[in-house]
């Protein structure tokens, strides 16, 4: 195995140990750890099996493995990327109405109270 | 048996210990019964303290919103109230409250679900900004084959609102510069609005929260969430 093939195995071992360290640590949720592991389980079984990754390559038209390993990256975590902005706008809007809510509960405590002294 | 409207005055503020006090008192010296609430968007100065000493009602947020988020959580609380008009003054005192029973009275006669009040283009002594000249100008241009109609001034917050409109806005709301995405978001139900000339003063504390370097941001913004509100489905 040449020296960039071992490095991807590397980095994709060292993404797959993160999330799964974290998914047990509970800092992660399942739901947004499939995306990692997925991406990262991706880039293992093509550092592990280089002829996958140059035939790839040449379906691309592209010289070499590394720039369809870099095209690959790209367009997983684009991907994830995309998720996380529609999970932390999903966040908001809540945090949002979450935050309303309680002003407004919290002040017709208020009125009540003073209604009632 | 017909009742009058309960009226409600409704002030976002955000860090506004200098002016908050005058504007309650100035208000409620003119309005008499109508209830003032202050939306407190979680300041950090005294804003809640002199608002209540001065007879306001404040709804204090727990986190920081922004304008859009403070305005409509006193369209929730002002509808679950029952109230069905709310007229919304800014909290740094550049409108004038004397100019509310006009508003009130541009709903009432108009049927528009909005009333607008803005700057008289004749006022003199009164100078806006550069930048602030340039967006509003864009602006104008830009909404008016959207709405069908020219509107003066997109960027006013001294609005009067009905029930209908009131119910709008606690459902849908825009966060962050919110009035003129909110002219497209009452389009979009065909509502309508009208406009009063005000005459506007010079805020009497703190600065704008539009500064230049924000003005970029301010207009990529806005014209994204206005093209979102025309392509997103209507729900009523």
């Amino acid at each position: 195995m040449d020296r960039f093939h071992l490095l991807l195995t590397a980095l994709s071992l060292i993404l797959i140990l993160t999330v799964l360290r974290s998914l047990r640590q509970e800092r992660i949720r399942v739901e947004h750890s499939v995306s990692w592991l997925f991406g990262g389980m991706l880039l293992l079984v093509l550092s592990l099996f280089p002829g996958l990754l140059s035939r790839f390559a040449a379906w691309l038209g592209l010289e070499g493995a590394p720039l369809a390993i870099l095209l690959l990256a790209l367009v997983v975590f684009v991907g994830i990327f995309y998720r996380q902005s529609r999970a932390i706008s999903e966040l908001k809007d809540m945090n949002i109405t979450l935050t309303q809510r309680l002003a407004i509960v919290e002040f017709e405590l208020r009125s009540r109270d003073e209604a009632g002294s | 048996m017909s009742s009058e409207p309960r009226v409600m005055l409704l002030i976002p503020a955000f860090n506004e210990e200098a002016a908050i006090a005058d504007v309650v008192t100035e208000a409620r010296s003119i309005l008499g019964e109508v209830p003032v609430l202050v939306v407190d968007d979680c300041s950090r100065d005294a804003t809640i303290g002199r608002a209540e000493s001065a007879g306001a009602r404040v709804l204090p947020l727990p986190c920081h919103l922004g304008l859009g988020g403070c305005v409509q959580a006193g369209y929730k609380l002002a509808h679950e109230l029952g109230f069905d008009v709310v007229v919304r003054i800014d909290g740094d005192g550049q409108h004038d409250p004397r100019d509310i029973p006009r508003l009130l009275d541009a709903l009432r006669n108009s049927g528009a679900e909005m009333v607008i009040g803005v700057r008289d283009p004749a006022q003199p002594g009164f100078r806006t900004g550069t930048m602030r000249r340039i967006g509003i100008a864009f602006f104008k241009a830009l909404l008016r084959p959207i709405l069908g109609r020219a509107v003066t001034d997109p960027t006013s917050g001294f609005v009067a609102v009905d029930r209908r409109a009131l119910s709008l806005f606690s459902r849908t709301f825009p966060l962050e510069y919110p009035e003129i995405e909110a002219l497209v978001v009452l389009q979009r139900r065909r509502f309508r609005f009208e406009e009063v000339r005000c005459r506007m003063r010079p805020r009497m504390a703190g600065r704008s929260s539009i500064t230049a370097l924000k003005s970029v941001y301010f207009v990529v913004h806005v014209l994204l969430g206005v093209f979102v509100n025309i392509l997103r489905r209507t729900r009523i």
